[in-house]
């Protein structure tokens, strides 16, 4: 028993501590005295949340990013998916378009920022386009690979039980598909935010992305720090959607 | 009364079937033997569909169709006369074993949900699952989920049952269960081509024997025969170094 309360303080309070000790010495290096110029203390951070949550901006912001980026992920998952299904599914339409995408996809996805600014203008559909490219690969890539393993004797059983081709897409290539469609997903989330971030920061009035350049411009710290630290928060909060997603679809591979 | 006739096939070059004919009575157990590369399991492939014959003529019952040339609809008659068992189960992941069971009735009969339950219910009763109707396969043994396989097989009334190397994915251990399962069936009269390497099954179980090689039947006849008494040399040949791997096996 006291084994194992310790084994638990032990596995839920060792992953903490770095980041304690971070804070800690965060607070220190800034206590008033010392120089502040480059980084701002820790309540004054606080402080400015609880501004900004008073004023409204920050609901703004955070509500406009998420938009966007829910957008692009549908956006370029749906193509993704699409594609891949066909790809996967028709031989001609794989050997056509297969090469291709795998040629596009070794394109540093920011390397286009700058002609879809030109296509694009600045305006909203630049920044749902970019992250729709950039999610668009991990879910095609994951997906074409999902559909090319499925078992190949579940799909004979299928046959010789006499389903419909409906049946067999809906009960043997989706399942089957779908553990690794949902790798897919994971990666995209993280080139989600990647992407946004990268693109609300060249022209934008709205956004986390242009809260973070406004401030740096203006080198309003507290900001700055305040901006990167609600992107851990996204970042952390969608991998915990996907792994829920994840948890909730494919239960049967429970052991 | 299945009939398969002059059946060929090959892949590529390579032929597999050699003009085959088989012919099992109504309620017969068959067993094929021979070595890998024999034949066996693409003769059993051909009876259901899975492989396109190059040529010959099967006979199920009252339905004849050429192998080469059969229509969608003759295959799905076919399809519906027979079952099979996979050497590796073949089961759906995602769906519990009794709706593995289920599935067959509902999607491929078109048995209402409510009766293919209670006929699965009974099937899996019957092959000692009743324990283990919502569990996924993943929570299953090799044995438990080829168990499975059997009851969906047997669950759906066929006129044959197909079996292609049962128990050849499973742990020591868990043959017996499996092949216990299987006599089981054959006791029950349902006719039965299996595909296997288990000689005391064969000798046990066996109406017929055929012993298969390099896409020919060699020999057949009944198991007392077979084994006490082949007459073609590559079926002793066989035999010999079959059972000197097979300690459980005596003459």
């Amino acid at each position: 028993m006291v084994v194992k309360r310790t084994g638990n303080i032990v596995k839920f309070g060792i992953p903490w501590i770095i980041p304690a000790f971070v804070l800690l010495l965060w607070y220190l290096s800034t206590r008033p005295g010392m120089n502040n110029t480059l980084m701002p203390s820790p309540d004054k951070v606080i402080q400015k949340t609880f501004e900004m949550i008073k004023n409204g901006q920050l609901w703004e912001y955070l509500s406009v990013s998420t938009v966007r980026a829910g957008k692009g992920l549908l956006l370029g998952g749906f193509i993704g998916l699409t594609l891949a299904f066909l790809t996967g599914f028709n031989r001609i339409l794989d050997l056509t378009l297969d090469t291709s995408i795998q040629m596009l996809r070794t394109i540093p996805v920011l390397a286009a920022i700058s002609i879809m600014i030109i296509w694009f203008g600045i305006g909203e559909r630049v920044k749902v386009y970019m992250v729709a490219f950039g999610v668009f690969f991990p879910i095609y890539i994951n997906t074409y690979h999902g559909i090319k393993s499925i078992d190949k004797g579940l799909m004979e059983m299928g046959a010789v039980y006499g389903l419909s081709r409906f049946r067999i897409f809906t009960d043997i290539i989706l399942p089957g598909a779908l553990p690794s469609i949902l790798v897919g997903v994971r990666l995209s989330l993280g080139t989600m935010w990647l992407l946004l971030i990268a693109s609300e920061q060249i022209a934008t009035d709205a956004g986390i992305g242009y809260m973070a350049m406004s401030a740096r411009e203006l080198l309003q710290m507290d900001k700055i720090v305040l901006a990167i630290i609600l992107y851990a928060i996204l970042g952390k909060l969608s991998d915990a959607w996907a792994t829920w997603l994840e948890r909730k679809l494919i239960r049967w591979r429970e052991r | 009364m299945i009939e398969v006739k002059n059946i060929k096939k090959n892949f590529g070059k390579h032929s597999v079937l050699k003009d085959v004919s088989v012919k099992v009575e109504d309620g017969q157990v068959v067993v094929i033997l021979g070595p890998s590369g024999s034949g066996k399991t693409t003769l059993l492939r051909c009876i259901n569909f899975l492989e396109n014959a190059d040529s010959g003529r099967l006979t199920i019952g009252n339905l004849e169709v050429d192998l080469k040339k059969s229509t969608k609809k003759e295959i799905l008659n076919i399809r519906r006369r027979t079952a099979f068992v996979f050497q590796n189960y073949n089961l759906f992941a995602n769906k519990t074993a009794i709706e593995n069971v289920m599935e067959g009735l509902v999607t491929g009969r078109h048995v209402p949900k409510a009766q293919a339950r209670e006929r699965a219910e009974e099937a899996l009763n019957w092959v000692g699952l009743s324990d283990k109707f919502n569990y996924y396969p993943a929570q299953l043994s090799g044995g438990q989920q080829q168990r499975v396989g059997i009851a969906r097989a047997f669950v759906l009334d066929p006129e044959v049952i197909l079996f292609d190397e049962p128990t050849s994915a499973l742990d020591p251990e868990l043959v017996g269960e499996t092949l216990d399962i299987i006599k089981k069936v054959a006791e029950k009269g349902i006719t039965m081509i299996v595909v296997t390497h288990e000689m005391s099954f064969a000798q046990d179980v066996a109406d017929k024997v055929i012993f298969m090689d390099g896409g020919i039947v060699v020999e057949e006849g009944t198991p007392e025969v077979i084994f006490s008494n082949p007459k073609e040399e590559r079926t002793k040949q066989f035999l010999s170094r079959i059972i000197s791997l097979d300690p459980n096996y005596s003459i």
